[in-house]
């Protein structure tokens, strides 16, 4: 290196030593927390700013997480923990792409990191899908779990028969949902107004629906256990579908051998299970769905009987054989999987797998993705932990301090003059602590508020 | 020094939790969701008072560094490494109810230890890079027989992707 070079070097950190990285992290989830996290470790003077969409932070843990699954929630105390570091500043009530673009974020901040998770259920793209309660999956979660947008969901509870199109975890809380005893759900954090419905529901059998067979199935077991074990309901397997499954256990690994165990020892348990129980499970497989039939609401759904094509399981494809099967059902959840978005036309993105293009986490300079909008929508929170530990870690080690950034100071001005109420920390534990205080009342852990308007008016106050 | 400082603020946030937790135990039981273990963070931090209780473990991080830890009788393995700093997440907070504590116990040890239950074999069998050796960390009291037991953080960055998809290259 020349004398010049070295100086230049100098110079450079000299100056870059008064400049504090600002970086702004768009989605309060999960994958934003922890990629927070793993930002305040490794660089000491930071500024983070978490800009959300909604004026509430937590994302899935808020808004997936089932109400009857209080202890997923735990982690919420770690992300409160993040929140509360100085370094770091919730900004919530701000939508990306709409209040403002990335190009704009990225003038204000030396980084970017996209964590916006994936908000969009999977279509079928089969007729009849717009027929009255065919309900996305998706909608209805967020209707239970009090997500703004889907408040005012139009279901019908008024039938007996429920079928379900997927065999995931999202799937699964659906069915326990619709056949857990009402006095279960009342003591979670539920939306009362879903409470209410649920509590006149007539569903009494829910159908779950795979496209392939036993060894695919996508839900796991802890789940399923505790679907086997409801009060009150009774499974009813189809037995076909499990034909020379037993000989392929000792050779599966242990999770998938775990499960299918579990669902053959089920089978076993319920030949002799001769309770009579007001709701029933019916977990079906090898069905695909071909059609949902009904005048003005779903009356029936088509399946096509499939078989599976391919010689290592985990690779199999369903092929229907050309054979149909209907289910009498009122009510159908699609529940085949979310996909993310392209919050802004400037963000690489593969419309196909619904993900931001990217590599271990850059998706180009000073812009950053991680979770499940980076990933695609699978795994456990371990795994959203994991890939944003690494992006934070990436951007941290990257980060470019060419020049001084104004970060939240001029973000704020431009926001406010698009009339954008932006809802700080301190404003979202007014609404928790509201929401707290009318859980109280109701003799549950919290009553969650779902009017954006109402959330802010507390906020604000 | 601020190693040190760090340390106290932790401790007394840490203390202070643990004393607020046993309020709201006290005031609503039925709202507690926390599993008694999470109270024993507090016990984690509480030097051994007799050589009878100590238990020597070493962690080995995800660099594969080993941090030799001088813990004791009775201390809850995620707990511990809280105290000193090693990276063992406990989202649910010892509840069972996530894989964030995920580790392998060294071949000698696996077998002095209980067996899992149900529910931890259950969350296990969705933590990336299972082994027949892997526990969680939470689940896991230190004893006089474990003294010696090498307890190795899994790599977490890589293989998080479910059922083997392997994402394309860009």
């Amino acid at each position: 290196m020349t004398n010049s070079g070295i100086l230049l070097k100098c110079l450079r950190q000299l100056s870059s030593q008064n400049i504090i990285p600002h970086i702004c992290v768009v989605g309060a989830g999960p994958a934003g927390f922890y990629a927070t996290q793993q930002i305040l470790k490794s660089i000491n003077n930071v500024k983070v700013d978490i800009i959300e969409k909604l004026p509430v932070p937590y994302g899935l843990v808020r808004f997936g997480v089932a109400p009857d699954h209080p202890e997923v929630k735990n982690v919420i105390n770690t992300f409160d923990k993040i929140a509360q570091d100085i370094r770091v500043q919730f900004l919530g009530n701000i939508n990306v792409g709409r209040d403002i673009t990335l190009y704009e974020l990225k003038q204000y901040y030396h980084a970017v990191l996209l964590t916006y998770g994936a908000s969009e259920d999977k279509k079928l793209m089969i007729p009849g899908e717009n027929l009255k309660n065919v309900i996305s999956a998706n909608h209805f979660v967020g209707w239970y779990n009090g997500l703004p947008n889907h408040q005012n969901l139009n279901i019908d509870l008024n039938k007996t028969d429920a079928i379900i199109l997927g065999q995931g975890n999202v799937a699964i809380d659906i069915a326990r949902i619709l056949l857990s005893p009402i006095d279960k759900l009342k003591k979670t954090d539920i939306t009362s107004y879903s409470l209410e419905c649920l509590s006149r529901s007539k569903v009494r059998r829910v159908w779950l629906v795979g496209r392939r067979g036993p060894l695919q199935a996508s839900f796991s077991i802890a789940e399923l256990r505790e679907l086997l074990k409801l009060e009150n309901c009774k499974t009813y397997w189809r037995s076909n579908d499990f034909k020379g499954i037993q000989d392929i256990v000792p050779n599966l690994a242990r999770p998938r051998k775990r499960l299918t165990e579990l669902m053959l020892k089920s089978i076993e348990e319920s030949s002799f299970d001769n309770r009579i129980c007001d709701k029933e499970f019916h977990p079906i497989f090898l069905r695909g769905p071909v059609e949902f039939l009904g005048f003005d609401s779903v009356e029936n759904v088509k399946l096509s009987v499939n078989e599976l094509e391919g010689d290592h399981f985990l690779k199999q494809i369903a092929k229907s054989i050309g054979e149909f099967e209907e289910i009498s059902c009122g009510l159908a959840f699609k529940s085949i999987g979310y996909k993310s978005t392209q919050i802004d036309p400037s963000i690489p993105f593969d419309l196909e797998s619904g993900r931001i293009i990217n590599s271990s986490g850059k998706v180009e300079k000073g812009l950053y993705t991680a979770g499940w909008v980076a990933t695609g929508p699978i795994g456990v929170i371990l795994s959203t932990m994991a890939n944003a530990f690494t992006a934070g870690k990436l951007l941290a080690k990257e980060v470019e301090l060419m020049k001084q950034m104004p970060g939240y100071h001029e973000l704020q001005k431009f926001l406010r003059k698009k009339g954008i109420c932006i809802i700080n920390y301190e404003g979202w534990k007014k609404i928790d602590n509201e929401e707290c205080e009318r859980g109280k009342k109701l003799g549950k852990p919290r009553e969650k508020i779902v009017d954006i308007s109402e959330m802010i008016e507390i906020a604000s106050n | 020094m601020i190693l040190a400082f760090r340390t106290i603020a932790f401790l007394k946030n840490y203390t202070r939790k643990c004393t607020n937790l046993r309020n709201i135990v006290r005031s609503t039981n039925a709202q507690f969701y926390r599993t008694p273990e999470f109270l024993h963070g507090e016990y984690e931090f509480q030097d051994p008072k007799t050589d009878d209780e100590i238990v020597n473990v070493i962690y080995v991080d995800r660099n594969g560094k080993k941090i030799p830890i001088r813990g004791k009788v009775g201390d809850n393995v995620l707990y511990l490494a809280h105290r000193y700093n090693i990276e063992m997440e406990g989202a649910c907070e010892a509840s069972l109810a996530c894989t964030t504590c995920h580790v392998y116990v060294n071949y000698d040890y696996i077998s002095r230890l209980p067996q899992a239950e149900e529910k931890e074999d259950d969350l296990l069998d969705l933590a990336p890079c299972l082994k027949e050796n892997s526990r969680l960390g939470c689940q896991i009291i230190l004893t006089k027989e474990l003294d010696g037991m090498e307890l190795q953080l899994p790599q977490i960055t890589r293989n998080f992707y479910v059922d083997g998809h392997k994402p394309a290259p860009h």
